[in-house]
């Protein structure tokens, strides 16, 4: 019997969505059956165009090219600027992307279910998503948790 | 030098996706075929034991050559 994962997604930033996708893409690749399930801001990963961003606004740790005080941070333009180059250095680095990633658990079968409260609450567009995700509840996310080796939630 | 039925040049590439090459590349090979792997990524000397270890293909070797990481797995 294969060892089981189950990923809870609750974040809908570039750097928050590699965790979850990382983790599960190489655990079904050492054999694991793999749930991730998407809810509130995490259902930003599942959308056809990926277009997540990151900011160093409330991220202390973030690293920054050059000292720069949060009032500026908060600029027009500097999410942009700092998500620009937050991918052209993940680039530089063979950091795979995360339309790769999410492809290369899709290929390894790793089973993506929305949360459909969040699609309702939020009204967004189930056609916005890829293919293949199957949406459900709290009690659908325990039927396969609650038989799981590992459980994150991230 | 070893021989190998087929390699993958995983060079330039950072984790997992080392991993997720190979496991790829295995899945299209026969059982008791060598795969070499070539990477950069400092991290994937560590990974490539785990690997092995948690699916059962046997780590043949796994050294330096040139700057680079080569590892050989045998597929069970």
């Amino acid at each position: 019997m294969s060892k089981k994962l189950a990923i809870i997604a609750t974040k809908g930033s570039l750097d928050w969505a590699y965790p979850p996708l990382i983790l599960a893409s190489t655990a079904a690749a050492l054999g694991y059956d793999v749930q991730i399930f998407f809810t509130f801001y995490g259902l930003k990963m599942l959308n056809k165009n990926l277009d997540l961003q990151v900011t160093s606004i409330g991220n202390p740790g973030m690293p920054m090219p050059m000292p720069m005080p949060v009032l500026l941070q908060a600029l027009p333009g500097m999410q942009s600027m700092m998500t620009a180059m937050m991918k052209q250095k993940m680039k530089a680095k063979g950091v795979a992307s995360l339309e790769d990633l999410r492809s290369l658990c899709q290929e390894a079968e790793v089973k993506f279910i929305a949360c459909q409260m969040t699609v309702d609450l939020f009204e967004m567009d189930p056609k916005e998503f890829i293919d293949g995700i199957e949406f459900g509840g709290a009690a659908t996310f325990f039927e396969f948790a609650g038989e799981s080796d590992i459980c994150l939630y991230i | 030098m070893a021989n190998f039925d087929q390699e993958l040049d995983a060079s330039g590439l950072n984790c997992p996706l080392p991993i997720l090459r190979a496991k790829k590349t295995l899945t299209g090979m026969g059982a008791g075929q060598v795969l070499r792997i070539i990477a950069t990524d400092p991290g994937s000397v560590k990974d490539f034991e785990a690997f092995a270890k948690q699916t059962g293909n046997e780590l043949l070797s796994s050294g330096e050559e040139g700057g680079k990481f080569v590892f050989l797995i045998k597929k069970a």
